[in-house]
């Protein structure tokens, strides 16, 4: 959890990096900034950027350039790159300014100086403790080494914005100081570690009354620890505070709240449901089954999710929701389960279909108004991720951790919801945008996903039943509700049957993509009867939708069926109140009808295996 | 891990902060040779090292490097601790 562990990783970075090198674009700089990059990739990326830009705002850059001089007591120019590439994350360009080791006052004052003609328009006063209280017990009255510091900042504040049209961000001090007694130092106003500790309370409040952003770096050390932050070796070595390592999180973090100024905040979070909002999926485990509250640690851990996302939107933050999911299902538990804390009342946007996520996002944007840039999208699927990272480069899509207990340190971690002024409107915003949201249908989709599909490098790996599969066939079979056409529960003692049936044409499919693997995740039960082949059983599981896995399955069985002398395939679909998602199945497939019940209930279908060509699909079967 | 890997390894940490790609460490090779090795970029080799080898450098050994075998000696020491 350090760092920027919000973004995620990127195994082809280099590569990229290397093709950037080639053929350098504003685009690709900003994607490369978009993942996780430690300090070292930090500092390589900013050369390119550097070389790239040649001090010149990119033509492709559309944003205001920002001008950031920082205004310091120590060695911070292993910071800039941290600082200059966060920007870059945000579409923003950033050139930086460090005055001269000391002479930051006389800069500021003398109209003549190099920082005057930079004419920042971000001011950023780093400071270490040493330089503003001393290190030194103060003996006497304490609080004014405080006052005195923090009066002296104040005053260099106005100076700033006297002189330029600027932001001013004040960095608090990291503690740094060891404590001399131990808990009761606060007690002892006059330590050094005491000294700090008042400072960092008084300068918050100065600055709230002065129009300056507060960058609170011992916040950030009460979270990350101040090993993170600060390494005493490099302190002694080079006058650094703030250690190189951290450069890439500082930036961040620093960057936000120049980004917040120009209201580049985000103002919507976007939310799965199964799995996210609870634990297991409401379509297959129903409203008795998903994991959500008292009782179990990760039902707690979806709760307190759920619970920060509550607070988000009580703080202004509009809450919207995008699921693959039936819609009369995925609201069940938001109107009927006692331990949801959201209710359909905090979404100002529900959508649940089986549309592609972009699609739905974009379509989400549309109906509140607001940009796709102002999204963060929030999912504990990587294939959802990375669809809408390909997509909408735009959208803010955190990589959430696997653990849901920690969703919430994630999203904050990432801060896209940096606001800089708490108004009333803040709180007001996410009732106005329920209220005006407009029922507006689906956009069509125009996501390419057949590009993204075939980057995936699908394999659908199949085997007939076995002994070692028994377990998740027997709960495959037992369990999914949505993508089954027959919904035909069997026991394990069926299963085996099956299994042992040399007749049966039983298939497991199991997907793996470049992300990983996804475990067996479709069952198929074929019988003999007369030269044709009748599908018992055709489930998948839905988190592998929309992949084209339904189109490799039946060139899959219709290879095995043909193999076995079949010469069609019949196949069945049974309505209940959970399957209505493959109602259209067999036909999407180039069934033909066969017959229909008056109310649509069961509906039967025939495929000719003679001249039957394989459907187009990226996904490639594998035998084991 | 042994001095051949990590010179491979530390290899690869060099050829990034010096944005080379046919630097090759040797025992006897100082900060004289290689180009740009100033004192922020002994920082960043420093940095880099600890991060990508997990280990820590005391404040005198920040100082003293005088070659890279001895470099690869330290590391080799450290991760055998």
């Amino acid at each position: 959890m350090n760092g920027l562990w919000w973004l995620p990783e990127d195994p082809s970075w280099k590569a990229r990096l290397k093709a950037a090198k080639e053929k350098p674009s504003w685009a690709a700089l900003v994607s490369l900034a978009g993942a996780q990059l430690d300090f070292l990739q930090t500092m390589q990326l900013d050369r390119l950027l550097t070389a790239f830009s040649a001090g010149e705002k990119p033509q492709d850059c559309k944003l205001p350039g920002i001008r950031l001089a920082i205004l310091s007591s120590c060695t911070v120019d292993p910071l800039l790159p941290g600082l200059r590439i966060a920007a870059l994350r945000r579409g923003l360009w950033l050139t930086t300014y460090v005055c001269d080791y000391g002479q930051y006052q006389q800069e500021l004052l003398d109209t003549g100086s190099p920082l005057h003609d930079f004419r920042p328009n971000v001011l950023l006063f780093s400071f270490d403790a040493a330089h503003l209280l001393g290190d030194k017990i103060v003996d006497g009255e304490p609080g004014s080494a405080v006052d005195i510091a923090v009066d002296r900042l104040a005053q260099l504040w106005k100076e700033a914005q006297g002189h330029f049209e600027c932001q001013v961000i004040q960095q608090t001090l990291l503690p740094t100081f060891q404590p001399l007694v131990g808990e009761n130092e606060r007690r002892l106003p006059g330590s050094p570690a005491a000294l700090v500790a008042q400072f960092n309370a008084r300068i918050r409040e100065r600055a709230g009354a002065e129009n300056a952003d507060v960058l609170g770096l011992d916040e950030h050390a009460a979270r990350n620890g101040i090993d993170y932050w600060h390494s005493p070796a490099l302190w002694h070595r080079a006058k650094q505070d703030v250690s190189p390592s951290a450069a890439p999180l500082y930036g961040d973090i620093a960057v936000r709240l120049v980004a917040a100024r120009l209201g580049q905040s985000a103002k919507c979070l976007v939310l799965d449901l199964d799995n996210t909002l609870w634990g297991g999926t409401i379509g297959d485990d129903g409203l008795e089954g998903i994991v959500l509250g008292q009782g179990s640690a990760a039902g707690e851990a979806h709760l307190s999710f759920q619970k920060y996302a509550k607070d988000l939107s009580r703080r202004g933050v509009i809450l919207a929701v995008c699921s693959k999911n039936d819609e009369s299902i995925a609201m069940e538990p938001f109107r009927s389960h006692p331990e949801m804390l959201l209710k359909s009342g905090d979404i100002a946007c529900f959508v649940a279909n089986w549309e592609d996520k972009a699609s739905n996002l974009r379509s989400i944007a549309q109906q509140l108004n607001i940009g796709l840039d102002s999204m963060v999208f929030a999912d504990d699927s990587v294939f959802e991720r990375n669809i809408v990272r390909r997509e909408l480069p735009m959208v803010m899509v955190v990589e959430l951790p696997e653990d849901p207990a920690l969703y919430a340190r994630c999203i904050a971690d990432a801060g896209y919801f940096e606001t800089l002024e708490i108004t009333r409107e803040d709180t007001l915003r996410a009732q106005n945008y329920q209220s005006e949201k407009s029922r507006a249908q689906v956009r069509q989709s125009v996501t390419d996903m057949d590009g993204y599909l075939e980057s995936l490098e699908m394999r659908l790996i199949w085997n007939h039943f076995d002994r070692t599969g028994l377990q998740r066939i027997v709960q495959l079979i037992n369990k999914t509700n949505q993508f089954n056409l027959t919904t035909r529960r069997h026991s394990e003692a069926a299963v085996l049957n099956v299994l042992q049936d040399p007749n049966a044409l039983s298939l497991q499919l199991r997907l793996t993509d470049k992300f990983g693997d996804h475990g067996v995740i479709g069952i198929v039960i074929a019988y003999p009867e007369g030269n044709e082949f009748l599908i018992d059983t055709w489930l998948m599981s839905c988190r592998v939708l929309g992949r084209g896995v339904e189109a490799a399955t039946l060139n899959l069985l219709a290879q095995e069926a043909k193999r076995r002398g079949g010469v069609a395939l019949s196949g069945q679909y049974l309505r209940t109140g959970k399957n209505g998602m493959v109602k259209d199945h067999y036909e999407k497939l180039g069934f033909e009808s066969v017959s229909a019940s008056a109310d649509g209930s069961e509906t039967a279908w025939r495929l000719t295996l003679d001249g039957f060509a394989p459907l187009p699909s990226f996904v490639h079967a594998v035998e084991v | 891990m042994d001095k051949k890997e990590i010179t491979e390894k530390l290899t690869a940490i060099f050829q990034e902060i010096f944005d080379n790609d046919t630097i090759a460490l040797k025992p006897d090779m100082t900060a004289a040779d290689i180009e740009d090795w100033d004192s922020v970029n002994h920082i960043n080799v420093v940095v880099a090292t600890e991060a990508a080898f997990g280990i820590r450098f005391k404040s005198a050994e920040i100082e003293d490097l005088s070659n890279v075998g001895e470099f690869i000696s330290m590391i080799e020491r450290k991760l055998a601790k």
